[in-house]
């Protein structure tokens, strides 16, 4: 019996991890599934009823807003945040003063929730006392900045408020990136006579190719995922204007008594970010494998 | 071979004529300290705004310096005005969040390292399929199981409450410090653990006194992490608590949207810093750690 126990000790250790996992996140999730091909209401039914939850979701005008919302939002953030986010990490690359204080400035936003971040911006572009009142203040008259309360424009403040909170990341991503790069290859091409430029925008930028994957990974999972930031920064409105697939699930299943219909809007999200996980950590471990 | 890269890149500005590399330089500072504006423009609004009263928030401009050091709104934001019913203050809420963080951080931690252990010094057939199951739960959205956790909350009567949260954060957590953790010890020697072996020492001999003490990076990577995602999370804590079991992110949200007579910024801006000063403190002490937790496990979001 001891003998036993000790041998397979380390699984019995695993157990405890395995089982929560496996109970939480796998089961969880296939009974999420399945209570999306049931015609819950109020409360879980088990009934099967077919794919009704879903053909009800993709004629919700609001499920479909929130997937425009979603494509709008997850284009503009990754456009901005790896634009601006390679942008500095090659600027800070030039032997420049103070770059651990750059470095911190750009990074901090990363530490704070998205509440505060949503609460912060929430002030600033608010149009009676923020940005707008500073301009008009400083002797612009005609200036006029309400996107907050603008239903064409507010999906846009969401995209302000989040590249403050993750360019900061891609640019850690990309300078790490940056500075584990041979030396040889970057004097290799200058011998040849390849200008600053040249270097960075021929040889170490296509060598990033797995740090634009990695970051581009990041960041469409946290905008599929985003719910905290459109709270504190709009709640979805003016209207139903910036809602989003998250925000649409929390409602339904908690304030619309849609039970069905939100399990079927979470396995949609569910799908979506398996479609861009499982490449990813497929092409990780083939990496690792290959190591 | 940091510096390499950074002085060759520099030799080849200073090859150029004199006047284009001044111009370069000033032009790369001027981009670079625009973006730090960009940066650290709401934190700069955030704590002026905190210092003035209404009247001056009105006159002035987002910009404007305070005219005293006035920390009324940080009293009222932390302690409330004291007139009983309707007077909502942060207080409560932070240690709520403190009593969630402490255990729920030191569980995952704890079940972290010890799968990390298994999964790299006591190697076993499949296991690498074991760890990818684990793996599997750092990406997964979790609307997808709120409504069975919800439910399972329910049933086992601790919903709306600080521990139904201690657990939430402490299993969703496991997937993340499992990763740290087998990442770190796959890169300590073998070697060392079959020696002790053959000296016939045991399973948790061989965790405490080989493993545990050089560890302390990974644990300070791990709780940092740990900390922060669970300290900032809104999603569960407003799923799964409301009213006095509410986190601190939640009463701050209920707290600016809360719709009273006057909207009074002041406060919401203290009540904002005092919720993210915590994160923000230990970012700036231990940013080292804070970074490289984030290239590893980022993919939460």
């Amino acid at each position: 019996m001891f003998k036993w126990l000790e041998k397979n000790l380390p699984k019995i250790v695993m157990a405890p991890a395995v089982g929560l996992i496996g109970w939480f996140v796998y089961g969880f999730v296939l009974w999420t599934l399945y209570i999306s091909f049931t015609n819950s209401k109020i409360l879980p039914k088990y009934e099967l009823w077919g794919v009704g939850q879903y053909v009800k979701l993709w004629a919700s005008r609001k499920w479909l807003i929130s997937v425009d919302n979603l494509l709008v939002f997850t284009a503009l953030f990754l456009i901005f945040c790896i634009v601006i986010g390679i942008i500095l990490a090659i600027f800070l690359d030039q032997k420049i003063r103070a770059e651990g204080v750059l470095r911190t400035i750009y990074l901090y936003p990363m530490a704070l929730s998205f509440i505060v971040t949503g609460t912060a911006w929430k002030w600033i572009l608010n149009p009676t006392l923020g940005l707008q009142k500073m301009f008009i203040d400083w002797g612009f008259e005609n200036f006029t900045f309400d996107w907050l309360v603008n239903r064409e424009m507010a999906i846009y403040t969401i995209v302000i408020a989040g590249v403050w909170q993750s360019a900061g990341f891609v640019m850690a991503l990309f300078l790490a990136g940056l500075r584990s790069v041979e030396d040889e290859i970057v004097k290799a091409a200058k011998i040849d006579g390849a200008g600053l430029f040249t270097v960075y925008w021929k040889i170490l930028l296509p060598m990033m190719r797995p740090v634009f994957f990695t970051s581009f990974v990041i960041l469409v999972h946290i905008s599929i995922k985003s719910y905290d930031l459109i709270v504190a920064l709009t709640q979805g409105g003016p209207g139903i204007s910036t809602t989003m697939p998250a925000l649409f699930m929390t409602q339904a299943a908690f304030h619309k008594s849609q039970v069905g219909l939100s399990a079927a809007s979470a396995m949609m999200m569910f799908m979506a970010v398996a479609a861009v996980i499982i490449p990813y950590l497929y092409s990780e471990l083939r990496r690792e494998n290959a190591r | 071979m940091q510096d390499n890269i950074k002085s060759s890149s520099y030799k080849e500005l200073e090859q150029k004529s004199k006047y284009t590399n001044m111009f370069l330089r000033w032009f790369l500072y001027f981009v670079l300290i625009l973006f730090a504006s960009y940066f650290i423009f709401p934190l700069y609004v955030m704590v002026v705004t905190s210092l003035k009263t209404m009247e001056e928030i009105r006159q002035g401009t987002l910009l404007t310096w305070p005219s005293s050091l006035n920390f009324d709104s940080w009293l009222v934001a932390w302690g409330g005005r004291g007139y009983g019913a309707g007077d909502t203050f942060l207080r409560p809420y932070f240690w709520n969040s403190i009593k969630m963080v402490v255990p729920a951080v030191f569980f995952s931690t704890f079940i972290g390292a010890m799968t990390g252990y298994v999964l790299t010094k006591w190697r076993f057939k499949g296991d690498q399929w074991v760890f990818l199951f684990l793996l599997f739960g750092c990406f997964i959205p979790f609307q997808a199981i709120l409504l069975p956790m919800a439910r399972t909350l329910g049933t086992l009567g601790i919903s709306n409450s600080v521990v139904g949260l201690v657990l939430v954060h402490t299993v969703y957590g496991i997937p993340f410090t499992t990763l740290f953790f087998r990442n770190y010890y796959i890169s300590v020697p073998t070697e060392l653990v079959k020696a002790a072996r053959i000296d016939g020492a045991g399973f948790f001999k061989i965790f405490f006194k080989i493993l545990l003490p050089i560890s302390a990076p990974i644990i300070v990577v791990t709780v940092i992490w740990q900390f922060t995602q669970i300290w900032n999370d809104f999603l569960f804590g407003s799923t799964f608590s409301f009213g006095e079991a509410a986190p601190i992110q939640v009463a701050l949200n209920n707290m600016v949207l809360s719709s009273t007579s006057v909207k009074e910024y002041n406060v919401d801006m203290a009540s904002a810093i005092i919720a993210g000063i915590p994160t923000l403190i230990v970012y700036v002490l231990a940013g080292k750690y804070f970074i490289r937790g984030l290239t590893s496990g980022a993919v939460k979001g």
